[in-house]
């Protein structure tokens, strides 16, 4: 890889005595689709939040376009307006409408007035078919509507990078269709990006390159076709066995 | 021995006189005693150091004088202490005459009982030698432009208002102690006391305290009089009165009245 | 159309009502027939439930009632600014700004601990006896003052809760979107925050209402002091019945508003 996006060298992150990464060491490309796959609580939540300082790193490095951002005392303002994450729990403004929740960041942060940013919102809503959605509040939304305006509202600040972080995990199983399509669109786009998912048909589908973690570390990489088909390592055939069955 | 017997008989009927004849007995709260009420605590120069048994101070006098007058020794008077809505308020009474500087009021007068006036109290107007100096003077016309405090409880509202009626609505305390810290505090230019009141606040709770002038108790048309409260229908009024007019008569009340209030005499009249 | 188990519950809910019914008529017929039978009832009557002294105070008291409200109408802005001010000082995270935590610290323990009552003394003749000119040591100034330092250390409490329980999610989000701390309280938290502490504000707004009348202690006339003066005019206690009233007729209905904010809420969030 000759100029990697996004590059972490020996990153190790505890929280009290429990060591949740272990030394991880990854770099992602430009426009690369990176899956993270692994049990619950084998870190690639933590993984995710490292990457774009909202969980300081103990030790390592986390390389934005070469820059050490994983410094001690490292401004991450500007940082975040270039890594846009989704959360699991979708954390849309309640007291804002869809709208409104895409428009605070950019107007707060990017200082974009209302003239130019108003059709650039309606936009993206009406790109990922929310348009008629976007005046309502959080709670008139479905799961998967509140997930979508949420990658929105993440997408509004034009970041160059973007980390999901099993974004359809909290939704009910027909609502989980039309957040991925977001994702497949994203991807065509070349939107680089990471995903902690369990959506292992998807990651197969469209990942350029699959991570399987396992107690902090990454105990397995490739292409989707060689983890999932042919696994070399003993933890990645028993993790896909209990969950492909 | 006849004589003996003779001055035993009259013993007797001496001691049975007193016990079964005296207008009082059997109507006190406790046989042989009477249970006199004074304020918590009790100002000078009504009470002095608010040791009414010390018999000094013009009520704690006037109280062992009328004591004695309906035949109870020292020694068969009681103190207790109440506060003004204690000795108006309805139910049973730990008192049998109360002794505050109650003004006698027609309305008051319909829920508890008053004894005959022991003092007809001038009321003052007590305020600061700063504001004397600022050109206050014992004139209607003066007092109007000043801003005045009163005790809630007294007669002194209405004199304010309807006979100065002053230009900013006067404010209201629950106390002398906070009359006086109002007055510390500049809150207020004037207040208006009982002259006896208005004297001691003015000499010893304040610095620069002085007494600007008096209303002329003969001249109001109704003079702020002080009187003795008891429950209403208490049996024991028509004891109090006569006792009361008795010392009236005798000069006993003017005795003791200069004696504790002779200050009050010098204090210019409010034209 | 009516199903076998709506009428079933309509029928339980007939009795139940019924029984309600009966019960509180008999409670009530017992108190109208045995408090007058007490020995004292007559005195207790003429003393507190005159109905000609009523009459002839209640205007008097409503006018004066005005001052109340005017004074808790000036007070409550003040008492939120500041309050608010509290409450984020309480919070700050920059070391630089530690004294101002501390400060937010001792300020709400300080004014939560002293009774109204004392503080209204205390600032009211204390402060203006330091010597300042008219108007400047009005007491309606600085019972106002003793009010504000009171609530305003209450709602700080109330904000700081409401601030702290919103999830630290929102707060991650915002961050994540490159908001400025600042900008993450002023337009994510503390909406949310103030939002969800309005029944419990809605209380001590109540409570304020009726602590208004402390500030009679250093002289306004308000509903209480002029009760005070008709009781000590009239010697009768009515008056204070009639003031009774007055407080209820404006405080029941804001509680009841509270608790409906509250239930509302509850449901809302359940």
């Amino acid at each position: 890889m000759p100029d990697p996006r996004l590059e972490l060298r020996g990153v190790t992150k505890s929280f009290d005595d429990v060591q949740v990464l272990r030394g991880i060491d990854m770099a992602i490309g430009q426009g690369e689709m990176v899956c993270l796959i692994g049990a619950s609580g084998s870190g690639k939540s933590t993984l995710l939040r490292c990457m774009n300082g909202l969980e300081p790193v103990d030790d390592g490095q986390v390389l934005l376009d070469g820059v050490d951002i994983a410094e001690p005392g490292f401004d991450l303002a500007p940082i975040r307006q270039r890594i846009g994450i989704v959360f699991q729990s979708f954390n849309l403004f309640p007291h804002m409408t869809a709208f409104d929740n895409v428009c605070l960041a950019p107007r707060r942060v990017l200082g974009e007035t209302d003239g130019a940013l108003h059709p650039r919102v309606e936009a993206l809503f009406e790109r990922f078919g929310l348009a008629s959605h976007m005046r309502k509040y959080p709670d008139q939304l479905s799961g998967g509507q509140q997930q979508r305006v949420a990658v929105i509202r993440a997408l509004a600040m034009a970041p160059q990078t973007m980390l999901f972080d099993e974004i359809t995990s909290a939704l009910d199983p027909e609502l989980v269709g039309e957040v991925l399509d977001v994702l497949r669109a994203l991807r065509d786009e070349g939107m680089t990006m990471v995903l902690a998912t369990h959506e292992m048909g998807f990651a197969r589908e469209l990942a350029d390159r699959v991570c399987f973690m396992d107690q902090g570390v990454i105990a397995e990489e490739g292409p989707p076709e060689a983890i999932f088909s042919n696994p070399k390592a003993d933890r990645t055939r028993q993790f896909l066995a209990s969950i492909l069955r | 021995m006849k004589l003996f017997i003779t001055a035993a008989v009259l013993t007797i009927t001496a001691t049975a006189a007193f016990a079964a004849g005296h207008c009082a007995a059997g109507k006190t709260l406790t046989d042989g005693t009477l249970t006199i009420a004074t304020g918590n605590p009790a100002y000078y120069p009504w009470v002095i150091d608010d040791a009414p048994e010390s018999k000094q101070g013009f009520e704690a006098a006037v109280a062992y004088a009328l004591a004695g007058e309906m035949g109870f020794s020292d020694d068969a008077v009681t103190w207790v202490r109440t506060s003004f809505d204690e000795a108006i308020q309805p139910g049973e009474k730990n008192f049998d005459i109360n002794m505050q500087q109650f003004s006698i009021t027609e309305e008051r007068d319909k829920v508890v009982d008053f004894s005959a006036p022991y003092y007809t109290a001038p009321q003052a107007v007590m305020t600061t030698v700063e504001v004397a100096e600022g050109g206050a003077k014992p004139t209607l016309d003066s007092l109007k432009t000043l801003k005045w405090g009163v005790v809630a409880s007294t007669t002194a509202l209405p004199i304010v208002m309807e006979t100065i009626a002053p230009d900013q609505s006067p404010l209201v305390y629950d106390d002398n102690a906070n009359v006086t810290a109002a007055i510390k505090a500049g809150q207020i230019d004037a207040a208006l006391f009982d002259l006896p009141t208005a004297l001691f606040t003015a000499a010893v709770l304040l610095d620069n305290g002085v007494v600007l002038g008096q209303f002329d108790p003969e001249a109001a048309e109704n003079p702020d009089q002080f009187g003795m409260l008891m429950t209403e229908g208490n049996p024991l009024k028509e004891c109090v009165d006569e006792a009361l007019t008795a010392l009236t008569d005798s000069g006993k009340l003017a005795e003791i009245e200069a004696e504790w209030l002779q200050q009050a005499t010098g204090v210019p009249l409010i034209k | 159309m009516s199903t076998r188990r709506a009428a079933y519950e309509a029928r339980q809910r007939r009795r139940a009502n019924m029984i309600a019914g009966v019960s509180t008529f008999g409670v009530l017929a017992l108190l109208l027939v045995l408090v007058p039978l007490a020995p004292g009832w007559q005195a207790v009557k003429a003393s507190f439930f005159d109905g000609d002294v009523f009459l002839r105070t209640f205007p008097g008291l409503l006018q004066a009632f005005v001052l109340d409200v005017a004074i808790f109408a000036w007070s409550v802005p003040l008492i939120f600014a500041l309050g608010l001010a509290i409450a984020l000082a309480r919070g700050a995270r920059n070391p630089a700004l530690f004294p101002l935590r501390i400060f937010g610290a001792v300020y709400v323990d300080l004014f939560r601990g002293i009774p109204v009552v004392l503080l209204v003394y205390l600032v009211g003749f204390g402060i203006p006896g330091l010597g300042l000119p008219r108007p400047w040591n009005s007491p309606y100034i600085w019972g106002t003052v003793a009010l504000v330092l009171t609530y305003s250390a209450y709602v700080a409490e109330v904000l700081r809760s409401g601030i702290e329980s919103i999830h630290a999610s929102q707060r991650n989000a915002a961050i994540c979107l490159g908001l400025s701390e600042r900008d993450t309280m002023r337009h994510v938290i503390l909406p949310q925050a103030i939002r969800r502490v309005v029944p419990a504000n809605m209380n001590m707004l109540v409570a304020l209402q009726k602590d208004v009348a402390l500030l009679s202690f250093i002289g306004p006339v308000e509903i209480l002091r002029q009760a005070g003066i008709y009781k000590s005019l009239l010697a009768n206690f009515t008056p204070y019945v009639a003031a009774a009233i007055i407080f209820l007729c404006v405080t029941v209905p804001a509680t009841r508003y509270a608790d409906y904010l509250l239930n509302k809420d509850r449901n809302a969030r359940s």
